[in-house]
C-alpha cells in the first residue's frame, strides 16, 4: 500500500509540476494585465509541437536546439497574440479581452490542427527511458526533468518578480497604469514583455512533458484548464499559489485515479476546486487586497 | 516666437468624448518658478495635467516644453524629457513595498545608480517616516504618507518639471501646511512646479503666479498676491 501511495505521489508532482508552470504563465499575464489568458494551454501546444516537427525527419535538429527554437517561436506566438490581438483592444474591458484570448486560442488550435494533423505525437525523452527505482516505486527520467525543468523555472520566475526592477515593472502596470506611464514604464512593451515570458514558461512546460504524454493539436485544452485551476487554488495573481496550486491539483488527480477511479481523476480535481472557490473564492494562498484611498 | 519658458502651452483643448474639458488652455511656466493653477472641482485641472502628461490625448494644441514640442509624445518619452507628474490621489502601487514604489519612480534613471542611491537617501531624509516604512506595503500607508511617497517617486524621475495634482486631497490641516512646506522648500532648491489646486489660498501663498481655471477655460492670470487680493478670486475660492 504504502509502496503503491509512493508511486501516486511521484505521479502527481510529475503532473503537478506541468500544472504549475502553466498555472504560472496564467498568474503572470494576470499580474500584468488582470487578464486571464485563455491562449495559455495554446502555449504549452505549440511548443512542444513545434519541438516534435523540428526534430522530426532525417534533417531533424537535435533535441536541445529544436526545444530552443521551439520556445522562441512560442514567444514570439505569444507577443504577436499580445500585439495584434490584445493591444488592439485598449480600452476593451477585461472580460472582452478575456473573450479575446479564448478566440485566439480556438484559431490557434485551428492552425494547429491544419499543420499537423489531428494525430498524437511523442518527442524523444530528454535521458532515456529506463525507469528509475525508487523504493518499490518507479520513475521515468524525464519526470525528474520535469520536477527539476519546473522548479528551476519556478525560482527563476520568483526571482524576476521580486527581485529585478524590469519585474516589478511589470506588476506596478498591473496595479495601476495610470501611474505606471507617470512614472516613464512603457506600458506597452512591458504587456509585450508579460505576454512572451508566460508564452515561453507555457512551451518549456509543453517540451518537458510531451515526452511523457505525448502531444497532439488539442492538448492545449485541457492543460490549460488545468492551468487554470492551479491559479485559482492558489489565488489569481498570486504566482507561488498557482505553482502550490497546480501541485496540489496533480497530487489529488493522482491520488483520486489510484485510489477512487481514474476515470474520476479530473471530475475530482474540479470538484476541490468548485469546492474552494465555495469556501475561498480568493484562493487557498489569496490574500486580502489592501487597497486605501 | 522664442519664448524662455520652460513649459508653454498655447490652444490645448481636450475632450472627454463629446464632452469639451479644455478650451484653448494658455499657460507658461518660467525655470525655476512655482505657479499654482486653481479652481474648483470640475474645472479641468487634472484633465490639464493629464493632457501634460499625454496620458490623456489633447485634442489640438500644442505643448512645448524645453523647446521641443510634446503634445503627442508617448507618456513615457514625457517622463524622460524631464516632466515628473504626481497623480491625483496618490496613485501608488498600493501592493508594492515602499522601497519598490520608490525604485518604480527612478525607472527612467535606472541607469544612473549612484544618483538614484542618492536621490533615495535625500527622501528618505526629507521623509523619514517613508524610510522607517520601507518594507510595507504602500497601500497600508495613510494618506499624508501616500502622498509623501508619490511626491518621492516623483522627485526620483529626476524633474525638470514636477506637475502636483491636488496634494492637500483628503488630508488634515496640519498635514496639508507640511505638505505645502515641502513643496516650497523643492522650489527653493531649484525644482520648477506646477501645481494644480482647489485649496487656493494654500496653493496662492507659496506660489509665484497663478491662473484661475473655471469650466476647462483659464479666465485669471497674475501673480500669487495679486490674486489672492482680487475681489473676485477671494469670493469665488478664498470663502471671504
Amino acid at each position: 500500500m504504502f509502496d503503491q501511495i509512493l508511486q501516486f505521489l511521484l505521479t502527481g508532482i510529475t503532473v503537478g509540476s506541468t500544472y504549475a508552470l502553466v498555472g504560472l504563465g496564467f498568474a503572470i499575464i494576470y499580474n500584468a494585465s488582470d487578464v486571464v489568458n485563455f491562449s495559455q494551454g495554446e502555449f504549452v501546444m505549440i511548443g512542444a509541437m513545434s519541438a516534435v516537427a523540428l526534430t522530426a525527419g532525417d534533417t531533424g535538429l537535435p533535441l536541445w536546439v529544436a526545444a530552443i527554437a521551439a520556445v522562441l517561436i512560442t514567444m514570439l506566438v505569444g507577443m504577436a497574440l499580445q500585439r495584434f490581438a490584445i493591444a488592439p483592444a485598449r480600452g476593451a474591458s477585461v472580460v472582452t479581452t478575456i473573450i479575446i484570448t479564448i478566440g485566439a486560442s480556438i484559431f490557434l488550435r485551428g492552425i494547429a490542427l491544419l499543420v499537423w494533423g489531428k494525430d498524437l505525437f511523442p518527442l524523444p525523452s530528454f535521458s532515456g527511458d529506463e525507469p528509475i527505482q525508487i523504493g518499490n516505486a518507479t520513475i521515468l527520467p524525464q519526470s525528474l526533468w520535469v520536477m527539476g525543468g519546473a522548479a528551476l523555472l519556478v525560482f527563476g520566475a520568483q526571482y524576476f518578480f521580486n527581485h529585478t526592477t524590469l519585474g516589478k515593472a511589470i506588476l506596478a502596470c498591473s496595479c495601476n497604469k495610470t501611474a505606471a506611464h507617470l512614472v516613464g514604464i512603457n506600458v506597452s512593451i512591458m504587456l509585450l514583455v508579460a505576454y512572451g515570458l508566460s508564452a515561453a514558461l507555457g512551451a518549456m512546460a509543453g517540451i518537458l512533458v510531451a515526452p511523457i504524454t505525448f502531444t497532439s493539436y488539442d492538448t492545449g485544452v485541457m492543460l490549460g484548464l488545468k492551468g487554470f485551476s492551479a491559479a485559482i487554488l492558489g489565488g489569481m495573481g498570486n504566482p507561488m499559489g498557482a505553482v502550490a496550486g497546480g501541485l496540489l491539483l496533480g497530487l489529488i488527480e493522482s491520488l483520486a485515479a489510484g485510489l477512487i477511479s481514474s476515470g474520476y481523476k479530473d471530475a475530482i480535481g474540479f470538484i476541490i476546486l468548485l469546492l474552494v472557490l465555495f469556501f475561498r473564492p480568493s484562493g487557498l494562498f489569496g490574500k486580502a487586497s489592501v487597497d486605501r484611498v | 516666437m522664442p519664448s524662455n519658458a520652460l513649459l508653454q502651452v498655447t490652444g490645448l483643448t481636450a475632450h472627454y468624448g463629446p464632452i469639451q474639458a479644455l478650451h484653448e488652455i494658455a499657460l507658461e511656466v518660467n525655470p525655476g518658478e512655482l505657479v499654482a493653477m486653481v479652481g474648483a472641482n470640475g474645472a479641468g485641472k487634472t484633465t490639464l495635467l493629464h493632457t501634460l502628461s499625454n496620458v490623456h490625448k489633447a485634442t489640438s494644441g500644442q505643448v512645448i516644453f524645453d523647446g521641443q514640442e510634446i503634445t503627442r509624445t508617448a507618456p513615457h518619452k514625457i517622463v524622460q524629457a524631464g516632466i515628473c507628474h504626481i497623480p491625483e490621489g496618490r496613485q501608488v502601487f498600493a501592493p508594492l513595498s515602499v522601497e519598490d514604489n520608490l525604485l518604480l519612480g527612478s525607472f527612467t534613471q535606472r541607469k544612473n545608480k549612484a544618483w538614484v542611491a542618492e536621490e533615495t537617501d535625500r527622501i528618505y531624509t526629507l521623509f523619514p517616516i517613508l524610510k522607517e516604512k520601507r518594507r510595507q506595503a504602500a497601500g497600508t500607508l495613510s494618506g499624508g504618507q501616500q502622498q509623501m511617497l508619490a511626491m518621492g517617486r516623483a522627485l526620483l524621475g529626476r524633474p525638470k518639471l514636477l506637475l502636483l495634482d491636488e496634494p492637500s486631497m483628503g488630508l488634515a490641516p496640519l498635514l496639508v501646511a507640511e505638505i505645502f512646506r515641502v513643496v516650497r522648500e523643492l522650489n527653493e532648491k531649484g525644482v520648477t512646479i506646477l501645481l494644480v489646486e482647489q485649496n487656493a489660498k494654500a496653493a496662492l501663498g507659496i506660489a509665484d503666479r497663478g491662473y484661475v481655471l473655471e469650466t476647462g477655460r483659464v479666465v485669471l492670470s497674475a501673480d500669487a498676491d495679486t490674486l489672492l487680493a482680487d475681489e473676485a478670486v477671494q469670493k469665488a475660492y478664498l470663502g471671504h
